[in-house]
């Protein structure tokens, strides 16, 4: 089967500076790729590139087996930007109706895809009177017109409330379950943790992970931490059979440990009985792994 | 076809929206108006018909207004969708970048021809209800709703030009101003000035007819000056009008919006989101 995308050594420059450089990668059919990355790491220029709304300067590119911003690519692509923007005077059925013409399809559907978003009550109100959500969620309906093969999706969730995001990514899973390739871009990284299939970090143009989060957490080999809760007046006694760790002032006592000695650390801690009250291990974190995983290419 | 459609209702419903089709139409219907009740009194003077005496008053005063209305209209046409940022988005859609000018094309002609027939039409109104046999004027009248348009195509096309050139909405207009001051006010004086120097000498017969049929604003006034025979009735420039064989200004007024709207279409295939 071929890919929904595949991008090979591309780089792009501005001027002097290099936006991105050298970037691989591919999409297949119904995968959920989250992009992530500081900004200015080159996150909106690999997306315009794929778009065909810029050209690369150097690699290769096909956007479901044709050239990015051809005919073909772009009757098969959706794209929702970043602050997403539309004309202040229109409906919201009326912007949409006309997202359908330009697609081919009938402007009669506009209703049914503003209900699916939940802005079904709001169809016949102009777009100036829309809070930031709404408009978004007008981007997002207009990602639904015609079936995309491949959504390209930029801080699509920015501006929406807990319970849209949760409805948001319901609607992408929907889609990718019948085989819609989606690239993200988010500052949420807990969304991203739970709701994609595969991680990329770019660094000022670079990519400088990919792979499921269990990959990237194991590749980071970034230190567990442990959190132990003494019983009443059992501090001092914790503290000297774990020399290593560190009290706070909250009277809790921090041990960060290699991912190896987990199990080690763990049965340590149980055998010393009536002295503990209460531990948690906290394995490192989404936004631990994407820090570590940028600044080490980024300084 | 149904996607340049489509454009032109959405670009429509927002001049809608935007007051433009009641200020084009507004303004044009004022200004008729006080021709047609200010032209009354030259009728007894000349051999023609009252109507078309009121038609050549008109070819004045569309000259400077159906260039402004079009540029006024046309100013923001990509700049506008540049600055709210809608640019990225549409340009992804399957539309050609030709396609989306023609679709705002056709709807701001569309106001610019209603503006254009209901302005005219009411100092018509007025020319034939003072004196019935004014209707033998009919046929310069609809040469001018026609060439109205023509010459709003024109200056539409240019301001799309500037509109994708300037790539702001201030940037924009700041152009469409001066474009209109140079094409519309600035050149006639020009050419006044250098038939006065001349004094009707080699440069004038020479360089004169060229300099009008190169600018489609004069083009459009002289089209309409000689097929009504109403030369006689316009002083200062269309007076020269006589002088050109009317293909030669039929050409201009047909060429110049083609070539300002390949213009268009250039500038903005120039346009990076």
């Amino acid at each position: 089967m071929t890919s929904t995308l595949t991008l090979s050594r591309l780089t792009r420059r501005f001027d002097a500076v290099e936006a991105l450089r050298d970037v691989s990668l591919s999409l297949e059919a119904g995968q959920r790729v989250a992009l992530l990355g500081h900004n200015g790491a080159g996150k909106s220029t690999l997306m315009k590139i794929v778009l065909g709304l810029i050209p690369a300067d150097d690699g290769s590119i096909s956007v479901c087996g044709a050239a990015p911003g051809s005919a073909a690519a772009r009757a098969q692509v959706a794209y929702l930007p970043e602050n997403v923007a539309f004309h202040p005077a229109l409906t919201g059925e009326e912007q949409l109706a006309h997202y359908l013409a330009l697609r081919g399809d009938s402007a009669k559907k506009a209703m049914g895809f503003l209900e699916r978003v939940g802005l079904g009550h709001a169809a016949k109100r102009r777009i100036d009177s829309y809070s930031k959500g709404m408009r978004q969620r007008v981007g997002l309906a207009q990602t639904l017109i015609g079936q995309p093969r491949l959504l390209v999706l930029d801080e699509p969730t920015s501006g929406l409330d807990p319970v849209s995001r949760r409805d948001f990514y319901d609607l992408l899973d929907g889609l990718a379950a019948e085989g819609t390739a989606i690239l993200l871009s988010s500052h949420v990284l807990t969304e991203v943790e739970a709701r994609t299939d595969n991680i990329l970090i770019l660094s000022k143009g670079s990519l400088v992970a990919e792979g499921t989060l269990t990959d990237l957490r194991a590749r980071a080999a970034l230190p567990v931490n442990f959190v132990i809760r003494p019983a009443p007046g059992r501090l001092q006694a914790l503290q000297s059979a774990f020399p290593d760790a560190v009290a706070g002032a909250d009277g809790l006592l921090r041990l960060y440990c290699h991912q190896s000695e987990k199990l080690f650390n763990m049965r340590r801690t149980a055998a010393l009985g009536a002295d503990v009250a209460d531990f948690d291990v906290l394995p490192p974190s989404l936004e631990d792994v994407y820090s570590h995983f940028s600044r080490r290419d980024g300084q | 076809m149904n996607r340049v459609l489509s454009t032109a209702l959405a670009e429509f419903r927002i001049a809608f929206r935007n007051r433009w089709i009641s200020i084009a139409t507004g303004m044009m219907v004022l200004f008729a108006l006080v021709l047609a009740f200010a032209g009354a009194a030259p009728t007894g003077d000349v051999s023609v018909d009252r109507l078309s005496v009121t038609v050549a008053s008109l070819t004045s005063l569309a000259v400077y207004l159906v260039p402004l209305l079009a540029l006024l209209m046309s100013f923001d046409a990509v700049a506008g969708e540049v600055e709210r940022g809608s640019l990225p988005l549409l340009l992804t859609y399957p539309v050609s970048r030709p396609q989306i000018l023609l679709g705002k094309l056709l709807a701001h002609l569309a106001i610019l021809a209603l503006a254009v027939t209901l302005g005219y039409g009411a100092a018509a109104l007025v020319a034939v209800w003072s004196d019935p046999a004014a209707i033998a004027g009919i046929e310069s009248l609809w040469r001018l709703i026609w060439t109205s348009i023509l010459l709003g195509a024109t200056f539409l096309g240019a301001g799309y030009a500037l509109s994708a050139l300037a790539r702001r909405p201030s940037g924009a207009a700041g152009f469409a101003i001066a474009l209109w001051l140079l094409a519309v006010v600035l050149y006639d004086l020009a050419l006044l000035a250098l038939i006065v120097s001349d004094g009707g000498g080699e440069l004038t017969t020479q360089i004169l007819p060229i300099a009008l049929m190169a600018n489609p604003a004069d083009a459009f006034r002289v089209f309409n000056l000689s097929a009504s025979q109403t030369v006689a009735v316009a002083g200062g420039i269309g007076g020269a009008a006589d002088a050109i064989p009317l293909w030669q200004s039929a050409a201009s007024l047909l060429g110049w919006p083609l070539v300002a709207l390949g213009l268009a279409s250039a500038t903005f295939r120039k346009v990076t989101p």
